[in-house]
């Protein structure tokens, strides 16, 4: 049984997926920074891989990928840390990255590397499902890699129903119209989106993510989805840190009690 | 062999819409709309209306003579430099602001590297009234301050991409990371054949009025539509695939794509991309790029703002790859020295993008007195900063 299957099995609510860049603020930060999160009690941990183009990203973690970069990350080194990490913790781990890593890589190269190392699920936001489903689907079986997939406001129902069939993990809900960061909080316009998402039924459970960074908007995005994801406010208080441990601690405490 | 776009976007296996689920409604609505909107005879008329009226077309083609006896062939100009705003850029953006009007935009947005693709989608917006935001590298702003001036008197808010190389990569990332956090009242004008399907095609179809005059004013010359060489240069590709588009299926035509080598092919300082790059994805589409084993994008160089950028648009990774299109490398001092050259024969002063493909008549081989066609996509008002540095060297040079 998979890990990320065995936790949205045990746990149907409240799941606090952390988003991280790996390399960030240290080159050698990655193990410490999931071993924090996996004591802390994040229920699953988005690794991203810094990239010099991220489309998605917001300026948070666009600096922080530069700056990962600049530390010296690679992909090499990345899966030799997750490797590391995974033999401390059972958490499941997803890798965050653009295609063109994959694609440099070689795919299949990087499926199997990924899949040593103990990640569990890959989100590649440009590779469009119809690629994946095309040219992929089956060398991510072969590899027992997972895949999750992006829904926006702006996705139609029939894609989301077709997102919902091809996934095999989650469902990443983004909250907006929205790059990546923080903002003020959740609105009508996008409780209504939430509420619309939920009564569907899918088959994967859904996590929200883009926009969450507290307490109250993690509660409120928990009220219409399995869980939620926080990266750039978690970045935000890594960049600030003195001791990694304890502003981790700090951090997913003041999300989960407030 | 066939070089037109298939279904899904692909010109063999480069192009495709490699997007975030972010733009997939705005791209999506873009591709299934834009073949019936610029096929409706209403849009055709207005279209080739302004084509005529506002931008000037045709544009002359120029028997170059003097050019013609220095390389002992017969050398035609097509004269994009004279279109309205100095450059081919504003084919594409009437055309896509016509289409934005009939999608039921409000807003533009657009990137811009030397700035005459901002200052001819400032120009658009002014003349039909909508707002306009244009991404500039800081980089480029600095070194193109006359256009950043002219896209500020047309009404267009100039914002600075600071991340990266600060050149035209990066004001596309901010473009585009505009573009999702608006995905229903703004239409993104692309100003070359990159990004994801539909824009290199549809791109590449604005521009196509380049080649379609030529077909139309060689004859006048030469009795044949049918030059045996023509050159165009190459960044992302626009002017390049307007002026090779008419010609693709004819084989015995010779396609010369001119790059930027910035301070040469191998010098870590270049633009070079189809000779220094691998097959990758930037901005939504596959296709050649500047990059390192690890699927970093490598920023580039060069002296001209326009062809300063990593990739190529994927037709013109698809033509290089089969061998329908060959490619000829320019470096800065090279380019900048054709400008010269063909300013004292011609009194054209040329903009550096174009110059790279004057430059290139010196590397290539050819046939005496075979009849050639360059694409002279700009004119060089707005790299006069750079010209001048060089006033001296080539005091003279003819």
């Amino acid at each position: 049984m998979s890990r990320l299957f065995d936790l949205f099995a045990r746990k149907q609510g409240g799941i606090l997926n952390i988003y991280f860049t790996a390399g960030f603020p240290g080159l050698e930060d990655t193990v410490p920074i999931i071993k924090a999160l996996s004591d802390a009690g994040a229920d699953l941990v988005e690794i991203g891989i810094p990239y010099s183009d991220p489309l998605a990203d917001g300026p948070t973690i666009q600096a922080s990928g530069q700056a990962a970069l600049k530390n010296g990350m690679t992909l090499d080194l990345l899966f030799r840390q997750v490797a590391q990490a995974r033999a401390y913790t059972s958490m499941p781990f997803i890798l965050m990255g653009y295609f063109n890593q994959v694609l440099q890589f070689g795919e299949e190269n990087f499926l199997s590397r990924a899949k040593e190392s103990g990640v569990d699920a890959l989100i590649l936001p440009d590779l469009p499902v119809e690629e994946y489903e095309l040219h992929y689907r089956s060398l991510f079986g072969k590899y027992g890699m997972d895949i999750a997939f992006l829904i926006t406001p702006q996705t139609p129902e029939a894609r989301i129903r077709h997102i919902d069939q091809v996934s095999n993990s989650f469902i990443y809900m983004v909250s907006s119209n929205a790059i990546t960061g923080a903002k003020a909080g959740i609105d009508d316009y996008q409780e209504a989106y939430f509420r619309r998402i939920s009564a569907m039924g899918l088959k994967n459970p859904r996590l929200i993510g883009f926009g969450i960074s507290n307490k109250a908007t993690f509660d409120q995005a928990c009220r219409f989805a399995q869980g939620a994801i926080i990266g750039s406010a978690f970045i935000n208080a890594l960049a600030g840190s003195k001791d990694l441990a304890s502003t981790v601690s700090q951090f997913i405490g003041q999300v989960r009690q407030g | 062999m066939n070089y037109a776009v298939d279904s899904k976007g692909f010109y063999g296996i480069f192009g495709g819409a490699y997007i975030p689920e972010m733009l997939q409604y705005n791209v999506e609505q873009l591709r299934s709309e834009y073949l019936k909107i610029i096929h409706e005879p209403a849009f055709q008329s207005e279209f080739n209306y302004l084509l005529k009226h506002y931008v000037g077309r045709p544009s002359p083609l120029y028997e170059a003579k003097r050019l013609s006896d220095k390389y002992k062939a017969r050398i035609f100009l097509k004269r994009e430099d004279l279109n309205h705003t100095g450059a081919h850029k504003i084919n594409n953006t009437i055309g896509q602001i016509l289409l934005a009007e009939r999608l039921g935009k409000k807003r533009i947005i657009a990137e811009t590297g030397a700035g005459q693709h901002g200052v001819a989608t400032a120009t658009v917006c002014a003349l039909k009234n909508l707002e306009c935001v244009v991404y500039m590298g800081s980089v480029d702003i600095e070194r193109q301050a006359p256009n950043v001036a002219r896209m500020r008197m047309l009404g267009a808010r100039v914002v600075p991409a600071t991340s990266g190389s600060q050149t035209l990569k990066d004001a596309t990332n901010e473009a585009i990371r505009d573009w999702i956090q608006h995905p229903e009242d703004t239409h993104y004008i692309i100003g070359s054949v990159v990004g994801p399907h539909p824009y290199p095609d549809m791109v590449a179809r604005f521009q196509s009025v380049i080649s379609a005059e030529i077909r139309e004013q060689l004859p006048e010359y030469t009795g044949s539509p049918d030059p045996d060489t023509i050159m165009a240069c190459v960044g992302g590709g626009s002017n390049a695939a307007g002026t090779f588009y008419h010609y693709l299926d004819k084989e015995k035509v010779r396609l010369v794509a001119v790059e930027a080598a910035g301070e040469g092919i191998h010098s870590g300082r270049s633009a070079a991309t189809s000779i220094l790059g691998s097959v990758g994805i930037i901005h939504g589409s596959k296709t050649l790029l500047m990059q390192t084993a690890d699927g970093q994008i490598i920023e580039p160089h060069s002296i001209s703002a326009g062809l300063d950028y990593p990739g190529i648009g994927p037709l013109h990774a698809h033509l290089i790859r089969t061998g329908r299109a060959e490619v000829i490398a320019i470096t800065d001092e090279e380019a900048v020295k054709a400008a010269f050259v063909l300013t004292r024969l011609e009194g054209i002063i040329p903009a550096l993008e174009s110059a790279h493909a004057l430059a290139a008549l010196d590397q290539m081989q050819y046939r005496p007195g075979e009849n050639i066609v360059i694409c002279l996509s700009g004119r060089g008002d707005k790299d006069l900063a750079t010209y001048m540095k060089y006033l001296d060297t080539y005091e003279s040079i003819v």
